[in-house]
């Protein structure tokens, strides 16, 4: 089994709701992976529960030849596996550099010098390195949607999960954010995109798997995926 | 590395004055206050290691600081134990204390863990009552060793918590200048981000509460022998936790320098309040302060001066 990331029949509940319920998911190395599902799906938690946020209640994750089912988050950041978050949660006490030194030094083990001259090429690729030494407060929302992206490169991921990375962002902005994803996936990222703007998917993805109530309703290429009727009924009913 | 020369350089000088003060012989009222005051630069600094650095607010400080007077008072009515053994006994019991605490933190955050450590200094104040070995409710007089190692018993005192003081403050700056401080700063800033960018927040999380608990029971230990009078009330003050929180905020939370600001500057005042006006006026005094700096600057005083610097 050729695969990166392992998610096998995994189930999370919240008390009497299943968010997610018995999944199987395998993600390539290398792959660029779309995860898409109406709100609710349990996309976020799937996330929640692979980057370690979220303890499961059935079911195994692999990562690169790890079993990190009962891993803590920070250890599971330290294999590869970094997340950037829906809502951005930058430390608003710090500078944007300073915010990147954190993942440098905790999850990519870098000595304090080091950091800054990785830190500074990090926003150099992409595009903050002017405001290297402003705090959070004073970023625009794409800049703070790239910070967040920054600092999950500077944890130094083999898989990367973009956890709807462009909502909100107008058009322009959103092919920005693309560029920046495939030019990590060149590096040989493996990356996960969750989002809801399909024009981004789309084109993102190699693959897609659609969740609905929890579980799997479709896989396949974009356009197997926009073809399939299972997903239009998800999204807009009968 | 240098750095830490200096730094060791600089405390030992500070113990030096210390015990240059200490042989002036000046009027004993000002070696009793000193000794307070330095005692707040203790449990402020302290304090502020889970407070400012980790941002988990600690009411309970009367239960740390209590129980390293506690554990003293134990050891001196059971084996008459020295004072070094006290102080490290002291700090070792409320360290466990800390650690216990830390653990609270896997389900309480914010204000929650704040009410969890109020009602700790509640439930230990009870317990002590009940115990008559170390008084129980009525107290214990504690007769001091006779021949301190130099001096009177009081200018002994005052050193020795000059020298506890320049340990603490030297803990906190280590702290916060190392890896764990900035660890800290980002579970501070969002502990689940943090978590996601490697942080081990646990683990430092038990360590922030660890060392601070430590601290504030070496701040304790010395206290049965300066009072001479032990009893729950006086131990378990309320002024403790207000102040432990209060002069840190004052100074500046960020910085190990803010709580020795703010220590020193609402210590003096509560002395001078009490000597000159009524001892009552000590709480007054922090409660209008406070009001007045969480209003105009929340940064402390540290912010203060930071933000006119940049204008």
């Amino acid at each position: 089994m050729n695969a990166i990331l392992e998610v096998e029949d995994l189930s999370k509940r919240f008390g009497g709701f299943t968010a997610v319920n018995r999944l199987t998911l395998h993600v390539k190395p290398g792959e660029r992976f779309g995860l898409i599902g109406p709100n609710g799906s349990g996309k976020t938690t799937l996330i929640n529960c692979v980057s370690g946020s979220l303890p499961v209640d059935g079911g195994r994750i692999r990562f690169d030849g790890h079993d990190i089912t009962n891993l803590p988050a920070h250890r599971r950041t330290r294999l590869g596996i970094v997340r950037s978050f829906q809502i951005p949660k930058p430390f608003t006490s710090m500078t944007v550099q300073e915010n990147l030194d954190i993942p440098l030094e905790y999850a990519a083990h870098r000595r304090s010098r080091e950091a800054d001259a990785d830190a500074a090429e990090i926003l150099r690729s992409i595009g903050l390195e002017s405001k290297a030494h402003l705090r959070p407060a004073g970023l625009t929302q794409i800049e703070m949607r790239k910070l967040e992206l920054a600092r999950a490169m500077a944890a130094r991921p083999k898989l990367l999960i973009s956890d709807e990375a462009m909502a909100g962002l107008s058009s322009a902005e959103v092919d920005d954010i693309l560029a920046i994803l495939f030019r990590l996936n060149e590096q040989g990222i493996t990356i996960i995109m969750i989002e809801h703007i399909m024009r981004a998917v789309m084109r993102f993805s190699e693959r897609i798997v659609v969740l609905d109530a929890g579980e799997r309703i479709a896989e396949g290429t974009p356009d197997q995926i926009v073809r399939d009727p299972a997903v239009e009924k998800a999204y807009l009913g009968e | 590395m240098r750095r830490t020369g200096v730094v060791l350089v600089v405390g030992l000088l500070v113990v030096a004055a210390g015990m240059l003060v200490a042989s002036l012989r000046v009027n004993p009222y000002f070696y009793f206050a000193a000794y307070v005051i330095l005692q707040y630069v203790v449990i402020a600094s302290a304090w502020n290691i889970l407070g400012g650095y980790a941002g988990y607010v600690n009411f309970g400080t009367p239960a740390f600081f209590a129980l390293g007077a506690y554990t003293a008072v134990f050891l001196i009515q059971s084996v008459r134990a020295p004072l070094p053994v006290l102080i490290l006994a002291g700090g070792l019991v409320s360290a466990l204390l800390g650690l216990g605490i830390g653990y609270l933190t896997l389900r309480l955050r914010g204000v929650f863990f704040s009410i969890a450590t109020l009602a700790l200094s509640i439930v230990l104040q009870t317990v002590i009552i009940n115990w008559e070995f170390v008084g129980g409710s009525r107290g214990l007089s504690v007769i001091r060793p006779s021949g301190p190692p130099f001096g009177n018993y009081v200018t002994f005192l005052f050193t020795v918590m000059v020298f506890l003081a320049v340990v603490a403050v030297t803990t906190a700056r280590f702290i916060e200048r190392s890896w764990i401080g900035r660890g800290l700063a980002a579970l501070r800033d969002n502990e689940e981000a943090a978590e996601c960018m490697g942080v081990p927040t646990l683990r430092l999380k038990l360590f922030a509460t660890t060392v601070s608990g430590f601290l504030l029971g070496v701040a304790g230990a010395p206290f049965p022998y300066y009072v001479t009078f032990v009893d729950p009330n006086s131990a378990f003050s309320l002024d403790y936790a207000v102040n432990a929180l209060a002069m840190p905020m004052i100074g500046g939370t960020t910085s190990w320098v803010g709580p020795i600001i703010g220590a020193v500057l609402l210590g003096t005042a509560q002395q001078l309040a009490t000597v000159t006006i009524s001892s009552e006026m000590n709480l007054f005094i922090v409660g209008v302060v406070l009001v007045a700096f969480v209003v105009l600057a929340p940064e402390g005083i540290l912010g203060l001066v930071r933000r006119l610097r940049r204008h």
